[in-house]
């Protein structure tokens, strides 16, 4: 039996095209062995729960600089709710200014990585706390 | 709900979630796999393979369309490749597809090779079971077909399209590495380019040059254009469709189908059979550490592994060896 | 450079010396690393001589500023007879919100404006529409109408100041709005000057702000240059740009080609489309790149592009008109060299990068505030960011002279270098059958996300460090007040756009929506009809759809 694969996928919810920082994360997963969905940019919330869903992710990672990211974090996480997923775990980065950081724990983002964290922390953060289900 | 029930109820996180633990050998799947079994066996499967590059994945955004503007159901397996150094993959067919992400009638899943040699993993097959016993009218599956060994394609779509695209320098070549005997029906992509109709016409003496098929069946060649021309996108996108509905029609008339799905059942108890029998006993061979024995043998030249093999039939089959 | 035979003999000698005495130290005494290369990963070498420049010709290859091939510099008397210009790109939350900005940059001593809008405007959505949701004002300024434009540009002087605008799909809009604005205060086309940036090419390659597909994009932006040309004299109808190019990752050799060939493809589109002859439209194109961190690699590569372009306008496409061989370009401080981690370190970065720039002769420059990694730059943050551009220009003498660098066996030797790399990728491009045709391909877009991923991988060797990030890193927070862009703006602009939607003539605007869609299919200039669309009230989304109707909309592959 094989060792359970880790899924994420790697989305842009909103306007903001700015896709370098995505695109890196989505290669520098798929070297350290994950299945990388990856959706580009000029996503609705929508779009993003109902892919999460279709591809059974473990996680979804949102990349934000415009500044949407406080409404547009929290709306992914909600809509997951809304359709019985709330085990898929939603981490979110970008420009994302510290105060904000507490509003988006609470509205259920799991982790936040912001401009110069080291991939592999946000690897080995995905590593310790998904737990691929059973 | 029970997880088989729910994925004949169309529910999509149980479906996607059967086909991820089939895919990754779960114990827990293959009992619900063969629950669903008998649920299958009746969806169109059409295959869409060529080089990377020629635009697959857009043309089968406009087929999911078409069909959908039929009102069939859709499923849609786009296949992209493992990664043989990381064994990790990245999947970005669905990028091409987005405006049915949320269409309730299109349920699109992403798979990776997972290192299958032709280009569809074991898992795929399943899949498709699974995608089946939902009850989908039509299932996509989207699938580089270059630099394979074998085409597994061939094994589980009732009707292969495969896409050309003028201009990529090796069309020949595209054709002598198997594609044209797979093909049912060829799709050529960005057909108001330069370089379409000549591609078109070598296609034309190519197909007119070879044997003929024993069903008769002439691939036809359906030229697709810009798809910022959305008049013209859809009516060729229209005939596309058709023709795969021709040929699916054909299969049916000549008996075809029955034939090839024959092939496949064939090719799944083949399959079925080294699961259970093969795999077995590699592992206990392996675990008792005689495996890694026997290799040490044939590779010193002590034994051959033809001997080594009739040994392990001898105490499986013969003396009745527990697996 | 002449160098006489036996100065090269004594050179080689030299350096043959030297050489013997490096491979001693090196014994005992090891280099820091194994590798020296720029952020772009070019290789740079321990020392210049004149052997490295052995073969350049004086008064060919390097000239006098103001004559061909322009290397020193367009302006005979460089920055002696003007500054650069002082622009801060700047925009935020409500026409009015930005206006005030505006108006304490300007007293402060900036010297042009610049325009940042927010995504929705970016992207051709109204601020109502269900795409603008947390988007609204957020990272520059909403505009929907007219109206909204008019408060922006709120007591600027049209005739004294000149205003660039960072818009790309919807630029015919702003500038329409622009136009009509200027009409509504009594100051004639003529008149007034500033940019816009409207160059898509470079969204498809890199910034990814697109509506509908590359060729009906590039035939809306040679309506904006005929019309330009024929009405608009002082107006720069294009910024052909690398800024983004180089911030989604590429090297600084792909900034300049991909940009320079950007700009062939516009010009070859201009003539054989518009008919027009090319010293008709060619002094008002004008460029935009990027100053990153690798001091000497910006202004070789500055220097590089204009000699380039000069050579491309003469050779290429027969100028005649010495400005049509100018190539005139404002600068913008890399914003991906920025940190999160010690934010006040930033400062440092934009000074060095800002001081290349102008070493490069850049026309006019943007430097960014240190928060720009975390927000919308602060009041305090913009001052410190203008004072830069002020201390450089005022008290270091580095505007004293004329392209101070010239001449350095370095500087010389890199200059050639990165341009001869940029040619190579030219060539190939035209070789692909164009710009459009090469990005059709991927080509472009897979280079940068190579170049993009090959220096991650070596800033998390620590082959490259960034100060704060993966060396000299602190736990201790460095707390920047930072701008917050209140949710209420979104609420106030939609409110005023329901309201415009009230008050205006349906008709005039159904009918002008119907001549611009008519305009579109045809080969008439669409510019005066959107001035009149403006006019009547239409928004923004309103035109941007029918663009969309008859382009379609572009979809993007995603290449990764």
């Amino acid at each position: 039996m094989s060792a359970r694969k880790i899924r994420v996928m790697v989305a842009k919810p909103g306007l903001d095209g700015h896709d370098r920082g995505a695109r890196i994360l989505a290669r520098f997963f798929r070297d350290a062995g994950f299945e990388v969905i990856y959706t580009g940019c000029h996503q609705t919330p929508e779009q993003v729960a109902s892919a999460a869903i279709q591809e059974d992710v473990d996680l979804v990672g949102l990349s934000c600089l415009s500044g949407a990211h406080r409404i547009l974090f929290p709306r992914v996480v909600e809509l997951l709710r809304e359709k019985n997923a709330s085990d898929i775990t939603v981490i979110g980065g970008g420009i994302i200014p510290e105060q904000d950081f507490q509003m988006l724990y609470d509205a259920g983002i799991k982790a936040i990585f912001t401009p110069g964290a080291p991939l592999e922390s946000i690897v080995e953060w995905i590593r310790n706390n998904i737990k691929t289900k059973e | 709900m029970e997880t088989t029930a729910k994925i004949r109820a169309g529910d999509v996180r149980s479906a996607s979630r059967l086909i991820r633990d089939l895919e990754d050998k779960l114990p827990g799947a293959r009992p619900r796999l063969k629950q669903l079994f008998q649920h299958t066996g009746k969806s169109f499967i059409i295959g869409i393979t060529g080089a990377p590059g020629a635009g697959k994945s857009t043309l089968t955004d406009a087929l999911i369309a078409e069909f959908r503007k039929q009102s069939k159901t859709v499923g849609v397996l786009a296949v992209d490749p493992t990664s043989p150094f990381s064994g990790g993959a990245i999947l970005g067919d669905r990028i091409r597809m987005l405006k049915h992400t949320e269409d309730e009638g299109v349920f699109i899943r992403s798979l990776a090779t997972r290192g299958a040699l032709g280009g569809l993993s074991q898992a795929a097959g399943d899949a498709i079971h699974v995608m089946e016993a939902m009850g989908k009218d039509i299932i996509l599956v989207e699938t580089v077909g270059i630099g394979q060994q074998e085409l597994d394609i061939i094994h589980h779509a009732h009707s292969v399209v495969v896409v050309l695209v003028p201009g990529m320098g090796d069309e020949i070549q595209t054709m002598k590495a198997g594609l044209m005997e797979i093909a049912d029906v060829f799709a050529i992509n960005k057909a108001d380019r330069p370089g379409a109709k000549q591609l078109q016409s070598e296609l034309t003496a190519l197909l007119s040059a070879s044997s003929l098929t024993p069903d008769t069946w002439k691939p036809p060649i359906v030229g697709i254009g810009n798809r910022y021309e959305p008049t013209l996108f859809a009516q060729q996108t229209a005939v596309l469709a058709q023709k795969i509905m021709d040929h699916h029609a054909h299969l049916i008339l000549c008996g075809q189908l029955s034939f090839r799905m024959e092939r496949q059942a064939l090719m799944e108890i083949s399959d079925a059979l080294k699961a259970c029998i093969l795999e077995p006993v590699l592992r206990k061979l392996s675990e008792s550490g005689e495996l890694q024995n026997m290799t040490r043998r044939v590779k010193n030249r002590e034994t051959d592994p033809y001997t080594e093999a009739e040994t392990i039939a001898h105490r499986f089959l013969t003396l009745g060896e527990k697996i | 450079m002449y160098f006489s035979d036996e100065t090269l003999k004594k050179t080689q000698h030299l350096t043959e010396k030297w050489q013997n005495e490096v491979q001693k130290t090196l014994q005992t005494h090891p280099d820091r690393k194994n590798r020296f290369s720029t952020v772009s990963d070019l290789d740079i070498k321990r020392l210049y001589t004149p052997e490295d420049v052995k073969d350049v010709d004086f008064a060919k290859d390097i000239g006098a500023p103001g004559e061909f091939p322009y290397l020193r510099g367009n302006q005979v008397t460089g920055y002696r007879g003007n500054y650069w210009t002082f622009r801060m790109f700047s925009g935020m939350g409500s026409a009015r919100d930005t206006n005030a900005r505006w108006h304490m940059l300007l007293r402060e001593g900036q010297t042009g404006l610049s325009t940042a809008f927010d995504f929705p405007t970016l992207m051709g959505y109204d601020s109502d529409s269900p795409k603008a949701l947390g988007e609204v004002g957020k990272c520059g300024v909403a505009i929907d109408t007219l109206e909204d434009f008019l408060e922006l540009i709120d007591k600027i002087p049209l005739t004294q100041v000149t205003t660039s605008m960072t818009i790309n799909p919807p630029a015919t809009i702003l500038w329409a709005m622009y136009c009509a604005a200027a009409e509504a205060k009594g100051v004639p086309l003529a008149k007034i000057g500033g940019t816009i940036q409207n160059d898509m090419l470079k969204e498809f390659i890199a910034q990814k702000t697109f509506m509908c597909p590359p060729e009906p994009s590039v035939r809306l932006i040679s309506d904006t240059i005929e019309f330009g040309a024929k009405h608009v004299p002082r107006w720069n109808t294009i910024s052909i740009s690398g800024y983004h190019i180089r911030e989604a990752g590429a090297t600084a050799v792909q900034e300049l080609a991909f940009t320079l060939r950007d700009g062939i493809e516009y010009v070859e589109d201009v003539i054989r489309r518009k008919k027009m002859n090319v010293d008709d439209f060619a002094p008002r194109l004008s460029f935009f790149f990027n100053a990153h961190i690798d001091f000497f690699e910006e202004v070789c590569k500055l220097r590089a592009a204009r000699r380039i372009w000069a050579k491309v306008m003469r050779d290429r496409f027969g100028a005649k008109n010495p400005r049509s061989l100018w190539m005139r370009f404002h600068t913008q401080t890399a914003g991906c060299s920025l940190t999160a981690q010690q934010p006040y370190n930033n400062i440092i970065r934009t000074t060095v990068e800002a001081l290349a720039a102008v070493m490069g002769g850049t026309q006019s420059l943007h430097t960014n505030s240190l928060d720009e990694v975390l927000c919308l730059p602060s009041e305090s943050a913009v001052e410190i960011a203008l004072r830069t551009q002020q201390i450089l220009a005022e008290e270091t003498g580095v505007a004293n002279t004329i392209d101070p660098l010239a001449g350095s066996y370095f500087i010389e030797s890199l200059t050639n270098e990165i341009e001869d790399k940029a040619w190579e990728y030219i060539h190939k491009i035209d070789a692909m059958g164009g710009m459009i045709a090469a990005i059709e391909k991927g080509f472009p877009q897979m280079e940068i996300a190579d170049a993009a991923y090959r220096f991650q991988r070596q800033l998390e060797a620590n082959e490259k460090i960034m100060v704060g990030v993966n060396k000299y890193t602190t736990e201790a927070q460095q707390t920047v007040p930072l701008v917050e862009i209140d949710e209420q703006v979104a609420g106030e602009q939609m409110k005023r756009l329901q309201n415009v939607r009230r008050r205006r003539n349906e008709r005039a605007v159904r009918q002008s929506l119907t001549d611009i869609r008519t305009a579109c299919k045809t080969e008439v200039n669409v510019m005066p009809y959107c001035i009149e669309a403006v006019k009547n009230l239409a928004t923004l989304q309103e035109i941007c759809d029918v663009y969309r109707e008859v382009y379609g909309e572009y979809r993007d592959p995603g290449l990764y």
